[in-house]
């Protein structure tokens, strides 16, 4: 997994709430068995004006001039800026996926799904919450100003505006840890190993029905 | 100290060690796969040189793509057209022949909706934690299980590790006493408390269904609120033990037998919140006030009840939420203050993981009994949710009753539900269906999904647009 220490980037406002997993990877792109390839797809109902079919080569198809990431002055983005209860829906991976391998490293908004959020910190892509407050004074400055751009700082755990005022946010600890180095989870849980099997003993004395089959 | 929580508890149960940073290692005893979203996990493990950590701990079975036309299940994987569709089924078969997992495959009687599935094979036990690459796991909560959906890297690290990386969430109750009018239904009850709480309001708890109307409910009826827990941004939803899911457990192909399942029933007797336990949140509903709903929006939180009108932007004062409605009115083609029963329906779709057991087919079929589908109908689905519910409806003669009144009779899987196999809507079409999600193009690129309980979706079928179903009965 790409670490995560600092990042500067464009931001590109998505201004809704609620956007859902179906919006952000729909499911036709689902049957892939890869786990690359859905950066062209990602928000495909809303960029292109035609329905994509998988396998497609989106460069030709026609893009839908009104929506926001389609915008010439936001191409380049790498920060998501969005409304209310990201990525609703789904368990599906492959909308971090495809955020991820679009160029997004972070997503800033008021809240997250929770399956949603869980997912995008083991893509190395880093959600981050802001108050409401702080949500709208980005959205009004990134209309305001061509090439809006925010430093992240996960240590610190900031997000700085152009003019040096920076907003601090949440994260656990343990996916702070595992984003910073870029660690793969299960390495990591079989650190634990003795554990585990200590557990898996005791559990299936106490409740042998559920080792039946 | 205050008591425990059933979640409290199942929390406590299985969990293996607490790290310094908060988080928790979580033993699962059981995790079921489908084939959306384990291709990438069985790749990572083999990239990786990792084997199962517990092969008997995991289940199988291919939902979101099978074709449910009885021409090409019967041709099994050479028949199923899309080139894509067939890999992801291929490919989740060689994957658990290599490694040993235990698949119903498409064309087995116990194949269906992972979670139809999971319960009607025993499969989901009280007191396990159970998971897959799937939101709607919360399903299995019905059961006093821990339960809830995972992503694909999640699924590689159950496989490698028997264990997830969990946080504990908060405690919310949602009561409901009272007994449900005539017609109205769990569907019909969970819709409402979404239309309550709004598609975020579960966001970070562990939503525990509570009080004399739930305990009513058959486990069918708990498994479809569970179910649509997600859908109020839970991951997971919860339902006591009782008698009621130990009659429904005995007996299945996985539970315990003999001394065993009495010395489980025992334990499981025990998965109730205590009488003193503390919820971060609490919500209430009466039953009585309770009518059948139905979605008008793109977002599970846009329902109101039959009798209702859309709602006017211009009455909204939160902007966010004004453009909200007024978005969600365009792509529903709908316009401000329409009564529900005026929208006019092309397709009606009874089935998925929310509604497709045989008591929601008994449901729909009782309003189908001797009626015809409106001739204004371009289609009308039923797919039961397995092979198992398919063959006991047939036994009791639903299938008749729904092919007599104009439906088509389906093989199971998800279906229409989401639209990966060639059962879709075409752009601007309306739907009355059972499923979960009114997410826009869920059901098909352009199509416009309401979701309402089996009986409603029948009785639209008949009238072809939205009637009270009281009015039928
Ligand atoms: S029936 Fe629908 S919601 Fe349920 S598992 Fe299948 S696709 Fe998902």
């Amino acid at each position: 997994m790409t670490p995560f220490t600092q990042h500067t980037g464009m931001v590109v406002p998505l201004d809704r709430a609620n956007v859902d997993t179906d919006q952000i990877i729909p499911k036709q792109f689902l049957k892939s068995i890869k786990r690359t390839g859905f950066g062209p797809n990602l928000f495909d109902p809303w960029r292109y004006l035609d329905e994509g079919q998988p396998g497609q080569d989106c460069s030709t198809r026609p893009l839908n001039p009104d929506f926001v990431l389609n915008a010439p002055r936001y191409q380049g983005a790498s920060v998501l800026l969005a409304r209310e209860n990201f990525g609703c829906g789904s368990s599906r991976e492959h909308a971090p996926w495809a955020l991820a391998e679009y160029g997004f490293r972070a997503i800033i908004a008021p809240s997250f799904a929770d399956i949603f959020y869980n997912n995008s910190f083991k893509n190395g892509l880093l959600p981050i919450v802001l108050d409401k407050a702080a949500i709208d004074t980005l959205f009004t400055q990134c209309d305001a100003s061509e090439g809006y751009t925010l430093r992240i700082d996960l240590d610190a755990q900031t997000v700085t505006r152009p003019e040096g005022v920076a907003h601090t946010f949440a994260v656990d600890a343990f996916r702070k840890h595992c984003l910073l180095n870029g660690l793969d989870d299960i390495g990591l849980t079989l650190q634990d190993q003795a554990a585990i099997e200590a557990f898996e003993t005791r559990h299936r004395t106490a409740r042998p029905w559920l080792f039946g089959r | 100290m205050p008591g425990q929580t059933l979640y409290d508890k199942l929390w406590n149960m299985h969990e293996v060690v607490r790290r310094d940073d908060g988080s928790s290692l979580l033993y699962i005893d059981r995790h079921i796969l489908h084939e959306v979203t384990s291709p990438q996990a069985f790749e990572g493990l083999r990239l990786a040189g990792r084997k199962p950590w517990r092969v008997a701990a995991n289940i199988a079975t291919p939902d979101h793509n099978v074709p449910t036309t009885r021409v090409e299940r019967a041709g099994g994987l050479a028949a199923i057209s899309d080139d894509v569709s067939r890999v992801q089924v291929q490919t989740l078969d060689e994957n658990c022949a290599d490694f040993g997992i235990l698949e119903f495959k498409m064309n087995d009687v116990r194949q269906g909706i992972v979670h139809v599935v999971g319960p009607e094979q025993g499969a989901t036990l009280p007191g396990m934690t159970v998971v897959c690459g799937d939101s709607h796991t919360s399903t299995h909560g019905a059961f006093g299980a821990l339960a809830h959906g995972i992503g694909t890297s999640e699924v590689e690290h159950v496989l490698a590790t028997q264990c997830l990386v969990a946080q504990k969430m908060k405690n919310m109750r949602v009561l409901v006493d009272g007994t449900l009018p005539p017609g109205v239904t769990a569907k019909d009850m969970v819709l409402a408390i979404i239309g309550k709480i709004g598609t975020a309001g579960g966001t970070g708890y562990a939503l525990e269904f509570a009080g004399s109307t739930i305990r009513a409910l058959s486990m069918e009826g708990r498994m479809t609120v569970c179910n649509m827990a997600i859908e109020a941004g839970a991951r997971v939803g919860l339902v006591a033990v009782d008698q009621t899911t130990l009659d429904y457990v005995h007996g299945r192909p996985f539970a315990p037998t003999g001394a065993q399942w009495d010395a489980a029933v025992a334990q499981w007797r025990n998965l109730v919140s205590d009488a003193d336990a503390l919820f971060d949140a609490d919500v209430v509903l009466r039953a009585e006030d309770i009518r059948p709903q139905v979605s008008w929006g793109t977002s599970p939180e846009m329902v109101l009840p039959v009798d209702a009108h859309t709602p006017d932007p211009a009455h909204e004062t939160d902007p966010v939420k004004q453009d909200a409605i007024t978005r969600a009115l365009h792509y529903m083609g709908l316009h401000a203050n329409q009564p529900i029963t005026s929208i006019r329906l092309d397709r009606i779709f009874i089935g998925s993981c929310t509604n497709a057991r045989i008591e929601d087919l008994r449901a729909a079929a009782a309003v189908a009994n001797g009626r015809k589908v409106a001739a204004s109908i371009k289609q009308a689905l039923v797919v039961p949710g397995s092979g198992l519910v398919k063959a006991q409806a047939e036994r009791e003669g639903l299938d008749k009753i729904f092919i007599d009144a104009g439906f088509e009779w389906r093989e199971p899987g998800c279906s229409m539900c989401l639209a990966m196999n060639p059962d879709r809507l075409q752009a601007g079409e309306h739907c009355a269906s059972t499923s979960n999600r009114n997410f826009e193009g869920r059901q098909g690129n352009g199509g416009r999904t309401h979701l309402v309980s089996p009986a409603m979706a029948a009785a639209a079928a008949i009238a072809g647009h939205f009637i009270d179903v009281r009015a039928l009965q």
